[in-house]
């Protein structure tokens, strides 16, 4: 099997079975990419976390990019990235044609009248374990509440905000340095 | 022209997404909903459920959703629609990618960095102000229902709401789990 045929496989299978998105993603990542096909070994494997984390874009797609480009290049990794998506954009279109016409029916509205407050719900309890890994203390508290604030009550467009805080932690660190 | 909005809007949402799916939900909500009103805010909420009961990245799926939404809602027919799912789900893939491309050599040697740490210490906790805002955004009458008008399925939705986050935040129950669950109290109540 040729390498790029090996890439797609591989990738298409993590991008199928995982469900959860981007971080539930690591685990079988890790075992496929590094204890299966020996494509990177451990340290290697933590640099493309590290990328991953570091730029923009979803964490799983970052990681197939970066693995794929790794491997073969560009090519690679555009192989990775697609690999990682089709199934997604596959599945999610199937279900995007059959729902569009059973949206109307009145079961399925029931449904959705107790699955949307609980959408809420699994929106908001990451927020709180995700404010302990982004290291919130005495100093930065008010940054989460601030920016909720802007955004809900003001109508602040989200990339105003990661902008602003792109250039303020730029110029905290330059302060800082100096 | 939708296609070329679609293609903007979430080029945009790619390149500024920062943290992750969740993070992306409040980025796609603020677009999608508040400025472009390519759905309703129930569509969107419904979007989400399905995106994450579904396999693979929350922010594809709901990429892809949103955009086969945007165009139905925009008159299409169902191929068109297929086009601009597709479109919208590359859309949000292609500038990182080429960031990815271009400095990720970069990232690996740098990223202890004090100005690279900076950085990202200052996006963290604004990534958990997105979450949070997306929420809010979502604790709307269209989804819980208003006092006044509709107490019943007011009170009842606080109930879900409240049970779901207990359940996922103190008893880690998987969200597909809950996502059944409340869809099915919701049939058997309404």
């Amino acid at each position: 099997m040729g390498i790029y045929t090996q890439i797609f496989l591989t990738f298409a299978k993590i991008g199928s079975f995982t469900i959860g998105g981007g971080f539930a993603m690591v685990q079988m990542m890790e075992k496929e990419v590094v204890e299966k096909k020996h494509w990177l070994d451990h340290d290697e494997f933590m640099d493309t976390l590290v990328v991953a984390q570091s730029t923009p874009g979803l964490f799983a797609i970052d990681m197939a990019s970066h693995i794929g480009l790794k491997l073969k290049g560009v090519k690679g990794g555009i192989v990775g990235a697609l690999a990682t998506a089709l199934p997604s954009i596959v599945a999610i279109l199937l279900i995007a044609i059959f729902f569009q016409t059973f949206k109307e029916n009145v079961y399925v509205e029931k449904v959705f009248m107790g699955v949307r407050p609980c959408v809420v719900a699994l929106i908001l309890a990451p927020c709180f374990g995700m404010a302990k890994k982004a290291k919130l203390n005495k100093f930065n508290w008010w940054i989460p509440i601030v920016t909720a604030l802007l955004i809900y009550a003001f109508g602040i467009s989200p990339i105003w905000c990661i902008l602003a805080a792109g250039i303020g932690g730029f110029i905290w660190g330059k302060v800082v340095d100096s | 022209m939708i296609f070329l909005e679609l293609f903007y809007v979430f080029s945009k949402i790619g390149i500024f997404n920062f943290g992750g799916g969740y993070a992306m939900l409040s980025l796609i909500q603020d677009e999608v909903v508040n400025k472009h009103h390519w759905m309703t805010i129930n569509e969107f909420t419904d979007i989400v459920a399905i995106s994450q009961s579904t396999p693979g990245p929350i922010g594809i799926n709901c990429a892809t959703y949103t955009g086969y939404t945007a165009v139905v809602h925009a008159g299409y027919p169902t191929w068109a629609a297929v086009l601009g799912a597709v479109l919208a789900s590359l859309s949000v893939i292609w500038l990182p990618f080429i960031l990815m491309v271009t400095i990720s050599k970069y990232l690996i040697k740098h990223h202890d960095s004090k100005t690279v740490t900076s950085i990202f210490g200052a996006l963290r906790p604004v990534i958990v102000g997105l979450i949070a805002a997306a929420a809010l955004m979502l604790m709307s009458k269209e989804n819980f229902g208003s006092p006044s008008e509709s107490p019943f399925v007011f009170v009842l939705s606080i109930i879900i709401f409240l049970m779901a986050f207990v359940g996922t935040r103190l008893y880690k129950v998987h969200p597909i789990i809950m996502i059944l669950m409340c869809g099915l109290a919701g049939l058997l109540i309404y």
